[in-house]
């Protein structure tokens, strides 16, 4: 049986991309995996009483380390802000190439705690900052103190002692380019190091609640029971600063799409499964109820969306229990059909992810896919004829092309750069200023601009005479001749449009990430959390791969 | 020290800023980049450049022959360079191509160099004194030796080199027979039984 992928136009709508959900080929679970046999180490821990000061954590395999610096600092409630707009943070981190010297963390510790305005160098890798959950932590060091657990309930709630607020790399503030490290097999992923990152933070955050509870009552203090800390995870409060980049690097959200949809295809491909795989398939969509209903949000449009997965969930785990033969043919095709028929997009996502649990063999080869040389595709073939290209955007971009532009409601929208804190924002053009410094970010309105451009001109033109009259469509017409190549590269949405959820696209990349929980606190931020369940450290070298339903 | 990524994604703006559309700011973005990648001054050329360009006007040119003149003015090589790169398919057939005046050339580098990696062939650039070969996108040499980079080319020429080895055979023949001193003479058993196929194979 040969499956087709699905279609892009189908797929690459901001409603079903928002509706994706974690998978074992997100960036976190994958981290994981690749880095399960090396060397962990807290190699120092320098805090004061209250829980300030510095300390480093790293993984080492063979000549290879790398080095998380946290600076944990005093600041005031008054100046604790999740925002991007934020100057001080709790604590602040980097991860630094190699053992970091002396020299190396005495220069990290001017810069680092500034974040933006700090300058890193190319032996940092990932740099990120983090505030405290207060209501938690504090309670957390209280109970300790006294020689008790906290009150599981409360931290399930809310699922982290600390949540970050940016996680940056590649280049950014000084660190580290890309190209610098993109050859290590042990990074052969998007966004390793920040995951790596990530992990060693929560790591951090459970080593400082244990020292400040210690210090505040020596005689009676315990540590946070290894259970609990399992089932905290690390916060992050994402904004509109993540939604570029899926726009911005086509050729990446492509392979990481097509390694989902080439996933998919070939577990609906198995013509029969065995009744191990059967049962751990059943078993993660037993568990992962739970993961469902503890899922807390006050934001009405998740609410609604959650109240309709748990619905459809339990509808397809009664399916798969009491009527479904898993011994025909195909059956995972069968049940992809039959969730496709009765399930919402969202509860088919979920489904698609949980389909991948069983079947480590097809989806661990494609997780080397997920990267992208994207200069590779950079240049514009500029010997291929307007006739082509026509033939292009009528073929990839079909539904983009009925979207009339004439109506006010469907350029409503612009994206521009805030010159205060250089971060993407979106603004109405008809009601605020700056649309004139728009960003090139309304891909579907300037193709259709394009198209309408090609249909006046002889089909057997050259596209370099083409591109000089109409050097304003350039950046377009290279992101056409990439999709020709790369079928799941665009958002096949319109960016711009009054009716736009920009939490879509900020979800899309974060289900990638891995990340469990989304909490859209509007439609332009949210909340999430990442390793909830995870493995602690000293646990990786044998870790359950689905521990997310655990 | 700036890491190529800002590098990359300032030119782009900048570029925009002073005029040049999203695309073309996408190309000069990552010329500077490439530029600045093999230690050439691009940064600073480009804000030179940026700084005229308000004040004076520059020409562009659509359709590139084997002689190419400006008109009044001087020629702006990004739209030169977008121009070349656009066009490289036809030109490298020309051979050699001729421009005079061309502000700040440093700027038309990278894009010969990117054509130099699309027609896979290497790439002579010659103004005045100064010689540069572009060699497919991996480096740039240069007999330039002033550290500050000419803002004028008045007189170009563009050479599309054929690929052709650097060497004599004579030069080949001497390293090759050092080379087969690393070979086994073969005795009459070996020839038998060492390689895969048999002696005949006329099956």
């Amino acid at each position: 049986m040969n499956i087709k992928l699905r279609d892009p136009n189908i797929i690459m709508k901001l409603s079903r991309l928002g509706s994706f959900h974690q998978s074992r080929l997100s960036f976190l679970r994958s981290f994981l995996s690749e880095f399960k046999d090396w060397e962990y180490k807290k190699d120092l821990f320098n805090l004061d009483e209250n829980g300030y000061g510095i300390a480093v954590y790293s993984f080492t395999k063979k000549d290879r380390v790398y080095s998380l610096i946290c600076f944990a600092n005093k600041i005031n409630d008054e100046e604790r802000s999740d925002r991007v707009i934020a100057t001080k943070w709790d604590a602040a981190f980097t991860l630094h190439d190699g053992i970091p010297t002396k020299k190396d963390i005495q220069r990290l510790k001017n810069e680092v705690p500034k974040q933006e305005v700090g300058r890193l160098s190319y032996k940092e890798l990932t740099l990120s900052r983090a505030n405290k959950s207060v209501r938690i932590f504090d309670h957390v060091v209280e109970s300790l103190s006294k020689g008790l657990q906290p009150n599981s309930d409360l931290l399930e709630k809310v699922g982290y002692l600390y949540r970050t607020t940016a996680v940056y790399g590649s280049g950014k503030f000084g660190l580290a380019d890309r190209f610098r490290i993109k050859d290590r097999e042990e990074i052969n992923g998007p966004f390793r190091l920040e995951m790596m990152l990530v992990y060693l933070v929560r790591q951090f955050t459970f080593d400082q609640v244990n020292h400040v509870a210690k210090n505040k009552n020596p005689k009676t203090a315990v540590n946070l029971d290894p259970k609990i800390c399992k089932n905290l995870g690390i916060g992050n409060s994402t904004g509109l600063g993540m939604a570029p980049f899926i726009v911005n690097h086509p050729t990446l959200l492509n392979n990481w799409i097509l390694c989902r949809e080439t996933a998919l295809k070939e577990i609906r491909e198995l013509k029969k499964v065995n009744s191990k795989e059967i049962n751990l398939f059943k078993e993660c969509v037993r568990k992962s109820i739970k993961n469902i209903t503890s899922w807390n949000t006050e934001s009405e449009y998740q609410l609604y969306k959650i109240k309709y997965l748990l619905k459809d969930v339990r509808k397809f785990l009664n399916f798969i229990e009491n009527e479904f033969n898993f011994q025909k043919e195909h059956p995972f095709n069968s049940l992809y059909l039959w969730l496709e028929k009765e399930t919402c997009d969202e509860c088919i996502e979920y489904i698609v992810s949980l389909m991948m649990e069983p079947f480590g063999e097809i989806v661990q080869p494609l997780i080397r896919e997920m990267s992208s040389d994207e200069d590779k595709y950079f240049d514009i073939p500029s010997d291929r004829t307007v006739g082509d290209l026509r033939s292009i955007i009528e073929k990839k971009y079909s539904n983009i092309l009925n979207i009339d532009f004439e109506q006010k409601k469907n350029y409503k929208k612009f994206w521009f750069i805030s010159k205060n804190k250089e971060e993407p924002r979106l603004a109405d053009r008809f009601e605020e200023e700056g649309s004139e410094l728009e960003q090139p970010l309304a891909i579907a309105r300037d193709i259709k601009k394009l198209y309408n451009k090609l249909l006046s001109k002889n089909k057997s033109l050259k596209m370099n005479k083409f591109l000089f009259d109409n050097s304003e469509l350039r950046h377009v017409i290279r992101r056409a001749f990439i999709i020709e190549k790369f079928p799941y590269s665009e958002i096949q949405d319109n960016t711009i449009s009054e009716s736009l959820v920009p939490i879509d696209m900020l979800r899309l990349k974060l289900s990638f990430f891995g990340a469990l929980k989304f909490d859209p606190r509007s439609d332009k931020w949210l909340r999430i959390c990442m390793f909830q369940g995870a493995p602690l450290p000293n646990e990786l070298k044998y870790f359950d791969e689905q521990w997310v339903y655990n | 020290m700036k890491s190529l990524s800002e590098i990359e994604t300032t030119s782009k703006r900048a570029s925009r800023a002073v005029g040049f559309s999203w695309g073309i700011a996408e190309e000069v973005a990552k010329g500077v980049r490439l530029l600045e990648l093999f230690g050439l001054p691009g940064i600073k050329n480009l804000n030179q450049y940026y700084s005229l360009i308000n004040k004076k006007k520059f020409e562009n040119l659509s359709i590139i022959k084997k002689n190419n003149k400006p008109k009044k003015l001087f020629f702006c090589p990004i739209f030169l360079g977008v121009s070349i790169l656009d066009q490289i398919k036809t030109l490298e057939i020309l051979k050699k191509i001729n421009f005079k005046k061309i502000k700040y050339p440093i700027l038309l580098l990278p894009f010969l160099s990117r054509c130099s990696n699309i027609i896979g062939k290497k790439i002579l650039f010659r103004f005045e004194n100064n010689t540069f070969i572009l060699n497919f996108n991996l480096n740039i040499l240069s007999n330039l030796k002033k550290k500050e980079f000419p803002s004028v080319a008045k007189k170009v020429e563009i050479i599309f080199l054929e690929n052709k080895d650097s060497f004599t055979e004579k030069e080949w023949k001497k390293l090759y027979k050092l080379s087969e001193n690393t070979f086994v003479e073969e005795t009459e058993s070996l020839k038998k039984g060492a390689a895969g196929a048999g002696l005949t194979d006329n099956d």
